[in-house]
């Protein structure tokens, strides 16, 4: 069945259709429609949930970490300063591998104060052993919210999904819900690997390790991320066969015979296709690559995505002060082990919300086309 | 594809008004997107929102800079923001006014190549007892002229739409955008 | 850690569970290896109050067929809370060795 939601909402049915049992989350715009679809739909009987109202994000996602240790589908959502304000329980969730799912809406952190969009708020927890997922339609965000569970409970490592803020969080647009019975039968109950009943001589959990066993307990979480990233691939053939969608990690957009292609996420995946269109009927073999996956990252899907290119760009809508784009950063280090080294432009747009239209995306495609990137950071729709 | 931009005042639902649009398009097989541009929540603050409307699937995904055509709830917002910015050339701009399309063309001078329509949403709220003298709903009158303005939803199914989403009377709601549907003459 | 019976031997990276968890239970951690005092009773000045019981922050007391408090030396820290809180003040604190 096919219905107008925003973003927003999109996450809401897909926690719904996902059966969450324990939603524990503070409200911040652009966040704030998501849990209160979310505790209507508890009042209504539509979801079977304990609803927790947290006093912080911090709370939230303690919350959350006590519900899933207890055997219970946990999932919060938050973004930007409420994001931050987790961020030591990030860390907990993920060492103490629990398969906790989280939408956050990526709002640029301030100061100075702001609601607008960037993605530094979940570029900057990109370390925190989350496995990660950047969406560019409300579809792909009620698809991933029902894989992220499936995904996260079999490498027993949380996940999060982002949305833009504005640009998917509160736009509206027409969405396929997923069937109640399938989604059931492909996502099953969630069995914890912890256990908490202190009738059956419970263990401690996250107690005092040496320097003895500290470092192999991190390797293990590592070799995690590594089979999630099997896992992610497993997950969407079979999404597919049940639901006829299917989001890989790494996604070309009339990349087949390009010889330039630009590498995108959010929603200005979604935008620069349009120009991509019009580049193409201007003549230029270009293509657009939308990077989903984030952690794992998937260098396979990026190695061969560069392959046989004259010159490659990256849109970033973050940056790491002192560095570059995050993406960027990420997609050379991929390619350092290649014979292959095209010249890689590096462009930052957007942050704070500045928009980026169909034309500025098209400036950057035409920079890609016809020049040679001279610095790493090449500010994109910025008053300079 | 076709670009709509909202113009009000925060309370006057410029941003449900998007939303109800998309939705009543989409019933109508269209692909839709519709977004508010979100600024400072206060009550009286301009607001714009957006509607864009296609036969294929939107990708495109940031501000509407060139509509096709704008919708401005409310006359006095025209004091302080330029609602005309960008319309295409041969687009339109519905105002809600008592003034005919003369009289304000001539006392704003508006005279981009864009049609202009008005319509009394206003006295259309009052007279159905939408909100208050002082604050009332004109979005979903708004509607019935969008619908009409740019002859992109069917009058039927917005009625279904606005009734689904008017907190409160919802026959009401329905109500005002089908007379100024029927009152718009293009 | 006490190679006692709860001791759970981690030879090598597949040992260790998936996350952080102790293995078996905490009675591995014999804590009565930290103290350099341990309690000795007066019995003829005992009144079997229980009260050293109740402030025993390691749960090591335990009472004898007769009702007198017997001490866990496994685990007695000898931290002494014991024999302050003893209201006939029976409870010794004997250097270990001696």
């Amino acid at each position: 069945m096919k219905k107008v939601l925003t973003g927003n909402h999109a996450v809401s049915y897909g926690a719904m259709i996902a059966r969450a049992e324990v939603v524990a989350a503070y409200p911040i715009t652009p966040q704030t429609q998501i849990v209160e679809k979310l505790s209507e739909m508890c009042a209504d009987g539509d979801l079977d949930a304990r609803f927790i109202k947290v006093e912080s994000e911090h709370s939230a996602m303690a919350a959350c970490i006590g519900a899933s240790a207890s055997g219970a589908r946990a999932f919060t959502a938050t973004s930007s300063q409420g994001l931050a304000l987790m961020d030591e329980m990030l860390h907990w969730a993920s060492h103490a591998r629990l398969p906790i799912v989280m939408a956050n809406i990526n709002r640029s952190l301030g100061p100075p104060w702001t609601i607008w969009t960037d993605q530094n708020d979940t570029i900057s927890r990109r370390d925190t052993g989350w496995i990660q997922f950047y969406c560019e339609s409300n579809q792909e965000v009620i698809d991933t919210m029902i894989m992220a569970f499936k995904i996260a409970e079999q490498v027993k490592l949380p996940a999060f999904l982002t949305l833009d803020s504005f640009y998917l969080s509160h736009t509206s647009e027409a969405v396929e819900l997923p069937d109640q019975k399938l989604v059931d039968e492909y996502l099953p109950k969630y069995q914890a690997e912890t256990d908490l009943d202190p009738t059956k001589g419970s263990p401690a959990y996250g107690s005092l390790t040496t320097d003895q066993w500290y470092f192999e307990l991190q390797i293990k979480m590592q070799r995690a991320m590594e089979q999630a990233y099997d896992v992610i691939l497993k997950e969407n053939d079979l999404f597919k066969k049940v639901f006829g969608r299917s989001y890989l990690p790494v996604e070309g957009y009339r990349t087949d015979d390009a010889d330039y292609v630009v590498f995108v996420s959010g929603t200005i995946a979604s935008t620069i296709k349009d120009a991509i269109d019009r580049a193409r009927e201007n003549g230029i073999k270009v293509g657009s690559a939308k990077v989903r996956l984030f952690r794992p990252f998937p260098k396979t899907m990026i190695r061969e995505m560069a392959k046989g290119r004259k010159r490659l760009g990256v849109i970033d809508r973050n940056i790491s002060y002192g560095s570059e784009g995050a993406f960027f950063t990420e997609i050379k280090s991929a390619l350092y082990s290649q014979s292959e080294h095209p010249e890689i432009h590096g462009f930052i747009a957007g942050l704070g919300g500045r928009d980026v239209t169909v034309d500025s995306a098209y400036e950057m495609i035409r920079l890609v086309v016809e020049t040679s990137p001279e610095k790493d950071i090449n500010w994109q729709g910025a008053k300079l | 594809m076709v670009e709509i931009r909202f113009h009000g005042r925060g309370g006057q639902g410029a941003a449900s008004a998007c939303t109800i649009y998309a939705d009543a398009a989409f019933r109508g097989g269209k692909s839709v997107q519709a977004f508010p541009m979100y600024g400072v929540e206060r009550r009286g603050a301009p607001v714009q929102s957006f509607v864009r409307l296609d036969d294929s699937p939107i990708r495109a995904r940031h501000n509407i800079y060139t509509p096709d055509h704008v919708i401005a709830l409310s006359e006095t917002l025209m004091n302080t923001v330029d609602c005309t910015a960008g319309i295409k050339a041969g687009g339109t701009l519905t105002i809600n006014t008592d003034k005919s399309v003369e009289q304000i063309k001539k006392e704003r001078g508006l005279d981009g190549d864009y049609k202009i329509f008005t319509v009394n949403a206003t006295k259309i709220a009052v007279e159905l007892g939408l909100g208050s003298v002082t604050s009332p709903i004109v979005n979903t009158a708004m509607l019935g002229a969008a619908a009409r303005v740019t002859g992109t939803a069917d009058i039927k199914l917005l009625m279904e739409c606005v009734a689904e989403a008017a907190p409160s009377k919802p026959e009401k709601n329905a109500e005002a955008a089908k007379e100024t549907f029927e009152a718009i003459k293009v | 850690m006490a190679k006692n019976k709860y001791f759970v031997e981690i030879k090598s990276i597949d040992d260790l569970p998936m996350m952080a968890k102790t293995m078996g239970s905490m009675m591995v951690n014999e804590t009565g290896s930290w103290r350099n005092v341990y309690p000795v009773v007066d019995k003829d000045a005992c009144t079997r109050c229980g009260i050293c019981w109740k402030f025993c922050p390691d749960v090591v007391i335990s009472e004898d067929a007769d009702g007198y408090p017997v001490f866990n030396l496994d685990y007695c820290k000898g931290c002494g809370v014991c024999a302050n809180e003893c209201p006939k003040s029976c409870i010794a604190m004997i250097e270990e060795g001696k």
